[in-house]
C-alpha cells in the first residue's frame, strides 16, 4: 500500500533556519501518529509542510501521491489543519463559517450541519458570532470547519489544547472513527496521558530530525 | 473565478453587515471632511462649488483607505490567511471578491458624499451619465488598487501607516482624472470629459489585471 506521507531526508525552513534538517517519516493509510517533542522541535512545520504550506527546500516530500516539491498546492484541498489558531471569522456565526470553508472547498454547504453534530456543537451555538464562544468551542468549531472539507489526512497540532475533559474524548473519539475509515492523522501533542491512550505510533521529533519511530501497540504490551 | 468572486465577495459583505464599520465610521468620516472644508472655506458656495470635484475624489481616497484596512484585518486575523491558502478558490477569484466587496462599499461612500455636496455646497448636478460612468469606474480603480495593496502590506511592521503612503500615490491618476471628469459634466471645466472617463476605464484595467495575476503570490506570501 502507498504510504500517505511519505518524507526522504526532507529539510524546510524557517527564514534561514532549517526548522526540518532532514526528516524520513514513512505513515500509511489509517495510522494515528502522535508527534512528540521539545517547543522548536520542528512539529507544527512538519504539519505544516504536509499541508502543503511550507515549502521542501531538500529531499523527498510526498502526500497522498502528490510531490510537494512541485505541487504543494493541490494537496491543500484534500488535507485538513487544525492548526493553533482558529482560521474563523469572528463576526460571522459558527454556522456560517462552517458552510463558508465547505463552500470554499467545494463541500456541500448542507453537510455543514453535520459537520458541527459530529464534534457535538450546541445547537444554541452554532447560530453565535465566533467571538462570543468560549475557547473549547471555538475549537470545536474549528474541527467541524475541518470536517466539512472530508480531508483523507488529519494534521493536527495540540488538538487536545484549551478543551475540558468532554471535548478531549470527542477529538480522539473522531480520530479513532476516521483511522477505522482509513484517514491517517497525524498529530503534535504535549499532553502525554491523552495523546498515549489515542494513539497507534509515537515518532519523536528533536532538532528537526525524527530521533524515535516507534508503534504504541508494542509498547501497550 | 467567478464563482469563488462571489463567494468572497458574499462574505466580506456579511462581515460589514455585522461590523458596520462602513455605515458608523467611514460615512461619518466622509460627512465630517465634507462640513469641515464648508468651514475652512467659510461656507462660500462659489469656492466650494469651484473645489468639489477635487473634494470628492480626495474624500475618496482617503475612505478607501479605511475601508481597505478593515478588509485586510479581516483576513488577517487568526489563522485566516492559512485556511483560505488551503482553499480550491482561484486566487484571482479571491482578489475579484475582495473588489466587488469593496466597490459596493465605494459606491455607498460616492452616493453619500455626492448627496452631501449638493446639499452642503449647492452643488447643481449635470452630465449625470458623465458624473455616474466616472464615479463608477474611478471607484472600480480604487477598489482594484485597494485589493492589491491591502495583502501586500498585511505582513509589514507599522501596515497601518504604510498603507496610505504605498496607495494613494498610486491613485493620484483616479484622482486627476476623476476630478477633470466630474469638473466637465458640472460645466466648470473645458475639453472632453469621456476622455477622462476612459482614462479612468484604463487605470482601472490595470490594476484588476495586476490583481488577478499577482494575488495567488501575494497570498503565498503574506
Amino acid at each position: 500500500m502507498d504510504p500517505v506521507v511519505h518524507l526522504n531526508s526532507t529539510v524546510a525552513l524557517a527564514g534561514r533556519f532549517p526548522a526540518l534538517a532532514g526528516v524520513d517519516l514513512s505513515v500509511q493509510p489509517g495510522e494515528i501518529v502522535w508527534l512528540r517533542g521539545p517547543n522548536g522541535a520542528g512539529k507544527t512545520t512538519l504539519l505544516r509542510l504536509c499541508a502543503g504550506l511550507v515549502p521542501v527546500a531538500k529531499g523527498e516530500a510526498r502526500v497522498l501521491g502528490v510531490d510537494l516539491r512541485t505541487d504543494r498546492r493541490s494537496i491543500r484541498t484534500r488535507v485538513g489543519l487544525l492548526g493553533h489558531a482558529s482560521g474563523l471569522y469572528d463576526e460571522l456565526s459558527v454556522a456560517e463559517n462552517v458552510r463558508f470553508w465547505a463552500r470554499c472547498c467545494g463541500a456541500d454547504p448542507h453537510e455543514a450541519e453535520a459537520a458541527m453534530e459530529r464534534v457535538d456543537l450546541a445547537p444554541r451555538l452554532r447560530d453565535l458570532p465566533v467571538d462570543r464562544l468560549s475557547s473549547g468551542q471555538r475549537r470545536r468549531a474549528s474541527l467541524a470547519a475541518m470536517l466539512v472539507r472530508r480531508p483523507r489526512l488529519w494534521l493536527l497540532d495540540e488538538p487536545h489544547a484549551g478543551l475540558d475533559s468532554d471535548a478531549r474524548e470527542l477529538v480522539d473519539r473522531l480520530m479513532v472513527e476516521a483511522s477505522e475509515v482509513g484517514v491517517t492523522t497525524l498529530f503534535a501533542s504535549h499532553e502525554l496521558d491523552r495523546a498515549a491512550e489515542v494513539a497507534l505510533r509515537q515518532v519523536v521529533i528533536a532538532g528537526g530530525v525524527v530521533v524515535e519511530d516507534r508503534s504504541m501497540r508494542e509498547e501497550a504490551r | 473565478m467567478i464563482r469563488d468572486a462571489l463567494v468572497i465577495a458574499g462574505k466580506d459583505l456579511r462581515l460589514e453587515a455585522r461590523s458596520k464599520v462602513a455605515v458608523s465610521q467611514v460615512l461619518p468620516f466622509v460627512l465630517a471632511v465634507v462640513l469641515l472644508f464648508g468651514f475652512a472655506l467659510d461656507g462660500e458656495s462659489q469656492v466650494l462649488q469651484r473645489v468639489a470635484s477635487g473634494l470628492f475624489w480626495a474624500t475618496v481616497l482617503f475612505a478607501a483607505v479605511l475601508v481597505v484596512q478593515r478588509s485586510a484585518a479581516v483576513e488577517r486575523a487568526d489563522g485566516v490567511t492559512d485556511a483560505l491558502r488551503m482553499t480550491a478558490l482561484h486566487p484571482g477569484g479571491i482578489f475579484l471578491g475582495k473588489v466587488v466587496s469593496l466597490l459596493a462599499q465605494l459606491l455607498v461612500v460616492d452616493v453619500t458624499l455626492g448627496l452631501a455636496m449638493v446639499v452642503l455646497y449647492d452643488v447643481a448636478l449635470s452630465g449625470v451619465l458623465l458624473l455616474t460612468t466616472c464615479a463608477l469606474l474611478g471607484s472600480v480603480a480604487v477598489a482594484a488598487a485597494g485589493a492589491l495593496y491591502g495583502p501586500l502590506v498585511a505582513g509589514a511592521r507599522h501596515r497601518d501607516t504604510l498603507l496610505p503612503l504605498l496607495m494613494l500615490p498610486v491613485l493620484a491618476p483616479v484622482l486627476l482624472a476623476g476630478a477633470r471628469g466630474f469638473e466637465i459634466a458640472l460645466g466648470r471645466g473645458v475639453g472632453g470629459g469621456w476622455q477622462w472617463a476612459g482614462m479612468l476605464g484604463i487605470v482601472a484595467g490595470v490594476y484588476l489585471a495586476l490583481g488577478i495575476a499577482v494575488w495567488g503570490p501575494l497570498l503565498e506570501d503574506t
